[in-house]
């Protein structure tokens, strides 16, 4: 896409504009130490990237440097896109933010265009059409590395929300054939499909008969939400497994009551502990304290 | 495909083992209520842990059969129902309601040689 951009762009323009690039690709390849260094005193400058120390600055900036340069010769952004996104997973971990990227490549596209302003000033028609050959490119380019840089950082994001939604619906075995499901917190569709799902599979492989869903951690659901834990409660039973939903908040109470469910159907104790007593003596377990004889057993 | 039914002490066991057509099921049907007097047995057992699908349809017959075999004196159990199953049911509104599931055979026949402390699906 962005390859087809940036080339039909430069068609359009005269031939010259392939000579100019030549010229340009040249300029820089000659001035690459000094623009180089340039480019790192004015990253510090502007206080970017002080989650990296100077040396690597300048290692990446090389590289960077490098990358664009190779960009406007070869027209193509396919390296440069490669580069970008290999950068992106090396220093967002180290807390680098979107602001740095994004400064510092618009710091490298000014710091080339004044020394294109040095190196013409003197013949303003040949500088314009220089600019015009340079700014699309440059453009292009300073919009790739964002691109690449806020991509990936998506990337990371997803994953994570990934990881915290299937740590967040743990199916807990508390006694044989007994489950407990604790809900904390925000239930959106897709989580209340997640959870079904694990639940449904825990009861397969623990051989689950009761399922206490703890929603103590849940303050509100929506209807949409409350219909689904109820298909759920009916899915379990289908598997042959009983719930018993524990916890149930004033307002979730209400929005029960308000879509119509039959309470035939949903079995709800009012604390986690009454379920688990429930359950228990559901299974046939009776739970007594042991006779304290004497000296006090662990 | 016909389903076998098997006996075993006194209850019969149907294991369906592939996808049924609308008449195989209602063959089922049949031939369960009429054996449960037969032999006069005590619990049918209906296993559909082979089946990923269980339309309206034959979600409908079971509970029949399951209401039929009770007025005949006898109790039916449906076992080895799929999550994926179970849950494609609910949506629908197919929930079986008033019979009796369990997780799988041995559960199904735990539930009705003892007579479950847990009345599994009740």
């Amino acid at each position: 896409m962005g390859i087809v951009e940036l080339q039909s762009s430069m068609k359009t323009t005269a031939d010259t504009t392939g000579s100019l690039l030549r010229e340009l690709v040249s300029h820089l390849g000659q001035n690459r130490t000094q623009l180089r260094e340039e480019w790192v005193r004015r990253i510090t400058e502007a206080r970017l990237l002080t989650a990296m120390t100077r040396e690597e600055i300048f290692a990446e900036a090389t590289s960077v440097y490098d990358s664009y340069v190779e960009a406007l010769e070869t027209r193509t952004l396919e390296a440069l896109e490669a580069y970008a996104q290999s950068l992106s997973e090396r220093i967002i971990p180290r807390g680098v933010e979107t602001h740095e990227v994004v400064g510092i490549v618009l710091l490298l596209r000014d710091v080339l265009a004044r020394s294109l302003f040095a190196k013409y000033h003197t013949d303003s028609t040949l500088l314009s059409r220089v600019l015009d050959a340079y700014e699309p490119a440059a453009n292009q380019i300073a919009t790739t590395v964002a691109v690449g840089f806020v991509r990936e950082r998506e990337r990371v994001i997803r994953e994570q929300q990934e990881a915290i939604r299937e740590l967040s619906t743990p199916v807990l075995q508390v006694r044989e054939r007994l489950l407990i499901l604790p809900i904390i917190g925000l239930i959106d569709p897709h989580r209340a499909r997640q959870l079904t799902e694990q639940l449904l599979r825990g009861i397969r492989a623990n051989r689950a008969k009761v399922v206490v869903i703890d929603i103590t951690g849940v303050a509100a659901m929506d209807a949409n939400v409350a219909n689904h834990l109820v298909l759920t409660v009916e899915s379990a039973r289908l598997l042959g497994a009983r719930v018993i939903v524990t916890g149930l908040s004033p307002e979730i109470a209400q929005t029960l009551v308000n879509i119509g469910v039959d309470l035939g159907k949903m079995h709800t104790v009012g604390d986690l502990q009454g379920g688990i007593e429930e359950a228990e003596r559901a299974l046939g377990y009776k739970v007594v304290p042991l006779p304290m004889n004497g000296e006090p057993e662990a | 495909m016909q389903v076998p039914i098997l006996k075993q002490g006194p209850f019969l066991i149907a294991t369906i083992q592939s996808a049924l057509t609308d008449a195989d099921i209602v063959e089922l049907r049949d031939a369960l209520v009429d054996q449960v007097g037969r032999y006069r047995a005590r619990g049918v057992i209906i296993d559909v842990t082979s089946l990923d699908v269980l339309d309206s349809f034959a979600t409908g017959t079971l509970r029949d059969v399951a209401q039929m075999v009770r007025l005949r004196g006898a109790e039916t159990v449906i076992v080895g129902i799929q999550p994926d199953v179970a849950f494609a049911m609910v949506h629908m509104g197919l929930s079986l309601e008033g019979v009796t599931t369990t997780l799988d055979l041995e559960e199904g026949l735990a539930y009705l040689t003892r007579g479950s402390k847990v009345a599994p699906g009740r």
